[in-house]
């Protein structure tokens, strides 16, 4: 029995049988082979580099120019490193030396040059280490054939452990068996936690190396209330996990059950429960959750699964997908939020030193009108499918808001010239996520037909931590005296200006602010699908009066940790049976 | 070619006069002169070009690492992180030695262009 520690990205616990996911979906199992099988596992490597580079040669001719210069030669790269004897020689050297099957030597070498590509300066040369990975993966398929196994056909519940999944592997996991993940990287607010998050199954991730303690068929309890994993246990505490498992089935199923219910107080004040979305497909999840709209649709997700920008149809499919998806309930899309920690094509850009004061969101947005236009144009074609409102992210002046307001009108007013139908009334609005927005809050209100409070980078920027930096993250906490004052304010100027306000970070997703932020007077909370049930169980149990009372308390306290105790107490006295 | 051009610094033999051919080690340092530095494209460039000869090649990249990669290697070659301004060292042995240098060292100076040799080396 092991019991390693790191960070939950979801409460619960799962009990099950583990799957390591090396090189995307393939098992690879450590197993000596005899000195017989040597010649068998060689061949099986000559075999699959000679299939490999038939099928790249016959895709990269299929595709013809269709496929990029830079693709073609990347894949020239590719065939150049199958056919790379020292390379081969390495492999066929493991197999040998190592007594291990062609996948596995295959698997460990590649991932030696992986971890090397990883340690680079060039960001461009980081992005090698998906070439390597993707030369590894083609090779395994050859290797393995037929003996693959994918996520999609588990035959049982079973646990997931990866040194790292990307958002797309990630967004993969719904509707597998896959009951609980454990991976070896991850911050609480990478873009895959916040994925997995929106998938709603325990998870704790940040363990460092459990991707090489465990292989297929360990035991393993996740146990994401408590943050931490067990391996392999021993009977008394399997059988205790279990029970904790059963209950925490119960929990979420009677949960579930309220997904019809509307969000009320207990004195019947109407409180809307939106989501946070990144793929268009989570509309119907987050509505059969019980959602009331789209509060939140983070676009920028559309660069993780296409080459360079996503062309405006294809970005007018996804938001229009979203659109009918949500059934009639208001989609707020908001506008590319790259750079930042969110890179992907924009690994070409030069590097900057301080990226989170840096050319992200807005600014990015401003500064490549092109692709800015041609989102806007999808976003308006697509708002006619259904109620549909624009918001730009980290607008911090008056001039960013007007600047990309009057390019919203540039295309309407192109596509109305095009003959083509738009919604002419779309809301235009901000996210607020800025100290010098929030404290311009009134200006902003006279301008704006919305403001969205985007909680983690307000409490970033106000505190001046970046909560990606594990030296610091400590010290980032939305219960901190100065967030929640600047919370009041905004709010209070919002209503007093009659501007719809509502509030889109993570903190609308935690139990442990509910009471807070309604009491501040919030009628609109926008989070991810998996945490609607409980907000709405939270809310249907208080009254709007105590959850003001609840506000006014918790403005009284002069640091962060007096606001979170009074917080957790208030919180276990409504939810007594709920682990927060 | 101007400044930086193949003739100014010649490959030089190192090691004993008296070794036979298929012993001699040749080596130069050159300098990467291309935008992008050692990627997909030039990298597959040097290692089609270094796999014509018989003869061992090494590279380092002395502004960097300074590790010896194989020459004829796709992924090593990569690994140089080699970038515009890095300056390589190509160590040949063997008895096409001289020539492979020669021809490696043009290729990296000319920007991995396209052309001929002969259009690399014209004014």
């Amino acid at each position: 029995m092991e019991i390693l520690r790191g960070i939950s990205i979801a409460p619960g616990v799962a009990v099950g049988e583990v799957v390591v996911l090396e090189a995307e979906v393939f098992r690879i199992p450590r197993r000596i082979i005899s000195v017989e099988q040597i010649d068998a596992e060689l061949n099986s490597l000559e075999e699959a580099i000679a299939e490999s580079i038939e099928e790249i040669t016959a895709q990269t001719k299929f595709l013809g120019t269709n496929l990029g210069r830079d693709a073609a030669n990347v894949f020239k790269w590719h065939i150049g490193v199958l056919k790379d004897r020292s390379l081969r020689k390495s492999i066929r050297d493991q197999i040998r030396k190592g007594r291990c099957s062609a996948a596995y030597a295959t698997s460990t070498v590649m991932r030696n040059y992986q971890r090397r590509f990883m340690q680079m300066k060039d960001p461009l040369l980081v992005e090698r280490m998906r070439d390597v990975q993707d030369i590894e993966r083609r090779l395994l398929r050859h290797i393995l054939g037929e003996s693959r196994e994918d996520l999609a056909h588990l035959t049982k519940p079973t646990i997931l452990v990866a040194h790292d999944l990307t958002p797309t592997q990630t967004a993969q996991l719904a509707g597998t068996r896959v009951i609980g993940v454990a991976l070896d990287a991850g911050a609480s607010t990478s873009h895959t936690a916040i994925l997995l998050r929106s998938w709603g199954k325990p998870g704790v991730i940040g363990l460092n190396d459990i991707s090489n303690r465990l292989s297929g068929g360990d035991t393993l309890i996740i146990d994401g209330t408590n943050r931490l994993v067990i391996a392999n246990p021993n009977e008394a505490t399997l059988s205790e996990y279990c029970e904790k498992e059963a209950a925490f089935v119960r929990f979420t199923g009677a949960l579930d059950e309220l997904k019809d219910l509307p969000a009320v107080t207990r004195d019947g004040h109407r409180v809307s429960l939106t989501c946070n979305i990144e793929f268009p497909y989570e509309a119907r999840i987050g509505r059969e959750k019980g959602g009331d709209g789209i509060g939140l649709y983070r676009t920028e997700f559309l660069f993780l699964r296409s080459e360079g920008t996503p062309s405006e149809d294809h970005q007018c499919a996804s938001y229009r997908e979203a659109i009918e998806g949500m059934g009639g309930n208001p989609v707020t899309i908001r506008t590319f939020d790259l750079g930042a920690d969110k890179y992907t094509q924009q690994r070409r850009y030069e590097q900057e030193r301080n990226p989170m004061l840096g050319l992200r969101s807005i600014r990015f947005s401003l500064q490549n009108l092109d692709m800015f236009k041609i989102q806007l144009r999808a976003i308006l074609r697509a708002s006619v499918y259904g109620p549909t409102r624009v918001m730009f992210p980290l607008i911090n002046s008056l001039m960013e808001f007007r600047q990309a307001k009057m390019t919203v009108h540039d295309a309407m007013e192109d596509l109305e010239e095009e003959g083509i139908p738009i919604d002419r009334d779309i809301p235009i609005g901000m996210m607020l996520e800025t100290p010098a927005a929030a404290i311009q809050v009134k200006e902003f209100c006279r301008e704006v037909d919305f403001i969205s409070i985007g909680t983690n980078d307000l409490v970033q920027y106000l505190l001046a931590v970046d909560r990606g930096n594990e030296q610091v993250s400590q010290l980032y906490t939305p219960s901190h005296p100065a967030v929640l004052r600047a919370l009041r304010d905004v709010v209070r100027m919002c209503t007093l200006a009659k501007v719809d306000v509502s509030l889109c970070g993570e903190m609308a997703g935690a139990p442990l602010y509910t009471m807070f932020l309604v009491g501040l007077g919030l009628t609109s909370l926008s989070m991810a699908p998996a945490n609607i049930p409980e907000i709405k169980k939270l809310i249907r149990r208080v009254t709007l009066p105590q959850a003001q009372r609840v506000a006014r308390k918790a403005l009284s306290f002069e640091t962060d940790r007096q606001v979170t105790n009074y917080l957790r107490d208030e919180t276990r006295k409504v939810l007594p049976e709920d682990p927060i | 070619m101007t400044d930086g051009g193949v003739n100014h610094s010649r490959p030089q033999s190192i090691g004993n006069t008296g070794l036979s051919d298929a012993d001699s080690v040749v080596s130069q340092e050159v300098t990467v002169a291309n935008k992008e530095g050692l990627h997909a494209r030039p990298v597959m460039r040097f290692v089609d070009v270094a796999s014509t000869f018989s003869a061992s090649i090494s590279v380092f990249n002395q502004s960097g690492r300074n590790e010896r990669v194989d020459g004829k290697s796709a992924m090593e070659m990569m690994l140089l992180e080699a970038v515009q301004g890095s300056v390589l060292r190509i160590e040949a042995k063997g008895c096409d030695a001289r020539s492979a240098v020669e021809a490696l060292s043009s290729l990296v100076e000319s920007g991995f262009s396209d052309g001929s040799s002969a259009e690399a080396g014209s004014p």
